[in-house]
C-alpha cells in the first residue's frame, strides 16, 4: 500500500468548490482525500511532498495534441510529445488522429495503447477519424472505434468539408455521447494563405486568411449541431467572431463547447513582420482585438478550456520559404506559463477558473475519468510554482521539435511536478 | 577622362547596412541616399553607358528563383559596368528541383566567395530569411507581391529627374495594387519623401485597408485622373490570382486602362510611367504607352543606375564592408 502525502499545497479543484490550503493524501493512484488536518489524520505515508507555496491541482489535460506518431515520427513521438506534456505539466494528453495513417481504425488505437503503455509516461486518450482515411467521403467506423477507446472524433488538420457528413457524424454520434471536435476553415476563403488577412498581411504582401473563413464554417457547424442535437466541440477558436457565435449558441442552449490556444491569446499577426515560419499556424494569429475577445472569452467562459494544438514540425521543414513551411506551433510546455503571465497575473482569469480550463472541463468533454481529486478519483496531480520566473529555451525541451515562437521569453508559471495515477513522472530539476 | 580613372571615393558612403530588403524599413536620408548615389553612377558612366572599376574583384550572384529577364539583366549590366563578376543561377537548373532548401543553396553560394547576393522569389520575407542565414550582403530584387525596391527607386528616381523634388506631387498607382510588389515599395519611398499617394483599381485588387497608412484609395480612375501629376501604370499580375478578382479583361480596360481620352482630361505635365512588362491595351493603350510624357524608356535606363548604386552601397561602400564585418563577429543566427 503505497502512500503519497502532498503537504500544505494551495490545492485548486473546481470539481468540487475547492481553493484552500490542504494536504492531499494518494494511496496505491487514487486519491484518498483532501484534508486541512493535515498528517496528523491523514497518518504517515511512505512519501511525503512538501507543496508549500504550490498550486495543487488535478492534473492538466490537453484536448489536442498532435503526437504525429504513427507516420512521422521525424517531428514527434508518443514517447517524446508524452515526455513534453508532463514537463508541461499535463497528465493526460488527447492525441489528434492526423497520423499516417489516420487513426480510423481499431488496430491503430491499439497501437497508441501500447506504444503510450510502453512510454509509460501520461495517458494518452485517442481521438478517431470522423471520416474513413480521413478523405471527407464517408464515417469511419464509429461505433468500433468507440469500444476500441476512441473518447472523441476529429477530422483535424482540415474541416470536415461535407455538410452532410458533418451533420451524419454529429447524430451518429449522440448514441455514443462523444463530441465532434471540429477544424473550422472554409477552404476556398483561405485558399494559399500563410497568416490572417489584414493590413500587415497587406503590407507584406502575404496571402491572408480571413476571419470569415473561420467564422463561417463554426456558423454552419452549430447550426448542424442544433438540428442534431449532437456535441460540437469547437477547436482553436481564433477570432472574436468566432467567440461571438458561441457564446450565441450557448444562449440558445446549443450542444457546443470550444477551447483557446494559448498562442492564440498571447501573438498577433504583427508577429510575422519577420517571416519566421514559427509564427505560421491555422488558424493564424489574429488581431489584438482577437485576442481580446479570446481572453474575454476564457473568462466567462463561452471558451470552455485551453487547449495548446501542439504541432510539432522537424526543424527543416520549418526552414522554408514561409508559403512552403507547414502550419503549427508547439504548446506543451509552454501553456502553464503562457497561460499565468497572460491570464492570471494579468487579473484576467483566477486560478480556478485556470485549472477548470485546463482540466476539469477538458476531462469532462472528453468524457475521461479524471480532472478532479474527489476521493477515489485516479490521483493524476499537477504542482505548479505560481511564481518561478524562467526562460523558455527550446534546446531544453523534451518535445522533438523546436518550432516555438517563444525562445528567449520569460514567463512565470510552470509545472514542477506531475503525478500519474500517484506516481510522481516528472520533477523540475532544481536550477 | 578615362571612366576607369574614378576613385571608390568619388561615390557616397555613409550606408550602413549590407543588404536592400525593402523602402518600408528604410528612413527618408537613407532613400535619399540610394537616389543620389545612383544620381551619381549614371553621371559617372555617362547614362550608364560607361563602365566603371570599384567593385572590381567582386562577385555578385543572380540568385533567381522566379523568371526574370529585365531584371536580371538590369543587375548583371549593372554590376558589369561597376567592373564585378557576375554568377546567373536559375532555380530550375539547380539542386533546388533536388530538394535542397533555399537556404542552403544560398550558404553554398557563400561558401564559394560570392559578395553578394541578389535574390528573386515568389515568395514575401525569402530575402529577409536569406539575410539572416547570410553574412553577405542581399539584395531584395522582387520578393512576391511584397517588395520591388529597386524597382521603386528607378520609378522616383525617373520622376525626380523630371519634376525635381517629390514633396507636394500626386502620384497615382493604378492596377493590380493587391499583387504589386512594385506599388508597394513605391507606396513606401513616396511617402517617405513626401509625395500624396493614390491607389486606384477595383475593390477586389485595391484594398481600402490602406487607408489606414495614410494612403488615399480611389476606385474611379477617371476621378482621379485630373488630380495626378505622375501615374504608374501597374501590370495585372494574372499568374498571382486564385480567382480573377474582375469580370473580365475587356471590363477591366474599360474602367481602368490609361487611354488618350483620358490623358487628354490629365494635367498638361502628367508623367507616365510603367514597369514593364506591360500589357498594351489593358493597362495602358499603345499610343498613352509611346506618347511624350511616357517614362518607360527612361526608367529602364535608370534601372542601372539605380542598381549601380544599390550594388556600389551594399557590398562596394566602406559602410557595407563595415556592416558585413560586424555582422560576421556577431555570429550566425542560430
Amino acid at each position: 500500500m503505497a502512500t503519497l502525502l502532498i503537504r500544505g499545497g494551495r490545492v485548486v479543484d473546481p470539481s468540487q468548490g475547492l481553493d484552500g490550503v490542504h494536504d492531499v493524501l494518494v494511496r496505491d493512484g487514487l486519491v484518498v482525500g483532501v484534508g486541512s488536518e493535515g498528517a496528523q489524520t491523514i497518518g504517515k505515508a511512505d512519501e511525503t511532498i512538501d507543496a508549500t507555496g504550490l498550486v495543487v491541482c488535478p492534473g492538466l489535460v490537453d484536448m489536442h495534441v498532435h503526437l504525429r506518431e504513427p507516420g512521422r515520427e521525424e517531428d514527434e513521438t508518443i514517447e517524446t510529445g508524452t515526455r513534453a506534456a508532463l514537463a508541461g505539466g499535463f497528465t493526460s494528453v488527447a492525441c489528434i488522429p492526423n497520423t499516417e495513417p489516420p487513426i480510423d481504425t481499431q488496430s491503430t488505437v491499439e497501437f497508441i495503447h501500447q506504444k503510450a503503455a510502453r512510454a509509460d509516461t501520461c495517458n494518452v486518450f485517442v481521438v478517431g477519424c470522423v471520416s474513413r482515411d480521413r478523405a471527407g467521403k464517408e464515417l469511419a467506423d464509429i461505433g468500433q472505434l468507440v469500444e476500441a477507446g476512441a473518447v472523441a472524433f476529429s477530422d483535424d488538420g482540415a474541416p470536415v468539408y461535407d455538410a452532410e457528413l458533418m451533420r451524419r457524424a454529429l447524430e451518429y454520434c449522440r448514441m455514443f455521447d462523444k463530441p465532434i471536435l471540429a477544424h473550422e476553415e472554409v477552404l476556398e476563403l483561405s485558399h494559399g494563405g500563410v497568416m490572417h488577412e489584414g493590413l500587415v498581411s497587406l503590407v507584406l504582401g502575404l496571402t491572408g486568411m480571413p476571419a470569415a473563413a473561420e467564422e463561417v464554417m463554426i456558423g454552419r457547424d452549430i447550426a448542424l449541431a442544433e438540428v442534431t442535437g449532437g456535441r460540437l466541440h469547437v477547436m482553436h477558436v481564433s477570432t472574436a467572431g468566432g467567440v461571438a457565435l458561441v457564446r450565441a449558441a450557448k444562449a440558445r442552449g446549443a450542444r457546443v463547447t470550444a477551447e483557446a490556444c494559448p498562442h492564440h491569446f498571447t501573438l498577433t499577426d504583427e508577429c510575422l513582420r519577420g517571416f519566421d515560419s514559427n509564427f505560421k499556424m491555422s488558424p493564424p494569429l489574429r488581431t489584438a482585438d482577437d485576442v481580446e475577445a479570446i481572453m474575454a472569452g476564457l473568462a466567462d467562459g463561452t471558451l470552455d478550456c485551453i487547449a495548446t494544438d501542439h504541432a510539432p514540425h522537424a526543424r527543416e521543414k520549418k526552414m522554408l520559404e514561409l508559403d512552403r513551411a507547414p502550419m503549427g506551433i508547439l504548446g506543451l510546455e509552454t501553456a502553464v506559463g503562457l497561460s499565468v503571465t497572460r491570464l492570471v497575473n494579468t487579473g484576467r482569469i483566477g486560478w480556478p477558473r485556470l485549472i477548470e480550463a485546463m482540466s476539469t472541463l477538458p476531462a469532462r468533454i472528453l468524457g475521461v475519468n479524471r480532472g478532479t481529486l474527489r476521493p477515489g478519483a485516479i490521483a493524476d496531480i499537477t504542482l505548479i510554482d505560481p511564481n518561478l520566473v524562467w526562460q523558455v529555451d527550446v534546446r531544453k525541451f523534451c518535445s522533438k521539435s523546436v518550432n516555438s515562437p517563444f525562445h528567449g521569453w520569460t514567463l512565470t508559471g510552470r509545472a514542477v511536478a506531475t503525478i500519474v495515477a500517484g506516481r510522481v513522472k516528472y520533477r523540475l530539476a532544481a536550477s | 577622362m578615362p571612366a576607369t580613372s574614378f576613385e571608390p571615393d568619388a561615390f557616397p558612403d555613409g550606408w550602413g547596412h549590407r543588404n536592400l530588403l525593402d523602402l518600408e524599413r528604410l528612413s527618408t536620408a537613407e532613400i535619399r541616399l540610394l537616389l543620389d548615389t545612383a544620381a551619381r553612377f549614371k553621371e559617372a558612366t555617362e547614362g550608364c553607358r560607361r563602365k566603371l572599376s570599384v567593385l572590381t574583384g567582386r562577385t555578385i550572384v543572380n540568385l533567381f528563383f522566379e523568371n526574370s529577364t529585365r531584371t536580371r539583366t538590369s543587375f548583371s549590366l549593372a554590376a558589369r559596368r561597376l567592373g564585378a563578376d557576375v554568377v546567373d543561377f536559375a532555380a530550375s537548373s539547380s539542386s533546388l528541383s533536388k530538394g535542397e532548401s533555399f537556404i542552403d543553396t544560398a550558404k553554398n553560394l557563400e561558401a564559394m566567395g560570392v559578395d553578394a547576393v541578389v535574390v528573386r522569389h515568389a515568395t514575401p520575407g525569402t530575402p529577409h530569411l536569406l539575410a539572416n542565414h547570410l553574412s553577405v550582403g542581399v539584395i531584395n530584387a522582387g520578393d512576391g507581391p511584397h517588395e520591388h525596391p529597386t524597382q521603386g527607386l528607378l520609378d522616383i528616381f525617373s520622376i525626380r529627374e523630371h519634376r525635381g523634388d517629390l514633396a507636394g506631387a500626386t502620384v497615382g498607382l493604378v492596377g493590380d495594387i493587391a499583387h504589386s510588389r512594385t506599388a508597394r515599395s513605391n507606396m513606401w519611398g513616396l511617402m517617405k519623401l513626401g509625395a500624396k499617394v493614390i491607389l486606384c483599381g477595383p475593390p477586389t485588387l485595391v484594398s481600402q485597408r490602406w487607408r489606414e497608412l495614410g494612403v488615399e484609395v480611389s476606385h474611379d480612375l477617371d476621378a482621379i485622373v485630373p488630380r495626378c501629376d505622375v501615374l504608374n501604370l501597374l501590370r495585372i499580375q494574372f499568374e498571382r490570382q486564385n480567382t480573377r478578382p474582375f469580370p473580365s479583361v475587356r471590363e477591366y480596360a474599360h474602367l481602368y486602362a490609361m487611354t488618350k481620352e483620358r490623358l487628354k482630361r490629365a494635367k498638361r505635365d502628367l508623367l507616365i510611367l510603367a514597369p514593364g512588362p506591360i500589357n498594351r491595351g489593358v493597362e495602358v493603350t499603345a499610343e498613352v504607352a509611346d506618347c511624350p510624357q511616357s517614362l518607360i524608356l527612361d526608367q529602364v535606363t535608370n534601372g542601372l543606375a539605380v542598381r549601380m548604386g544599390v550594388l556600389w552601397l551594399t557590398c562596394g561602400s566602406r559602410g557595407s564592408q563595415a556592416a558585413i564585418t560586424a555582422h560576421g563577429q556577431q555570429g550566425r543566427v542560430v
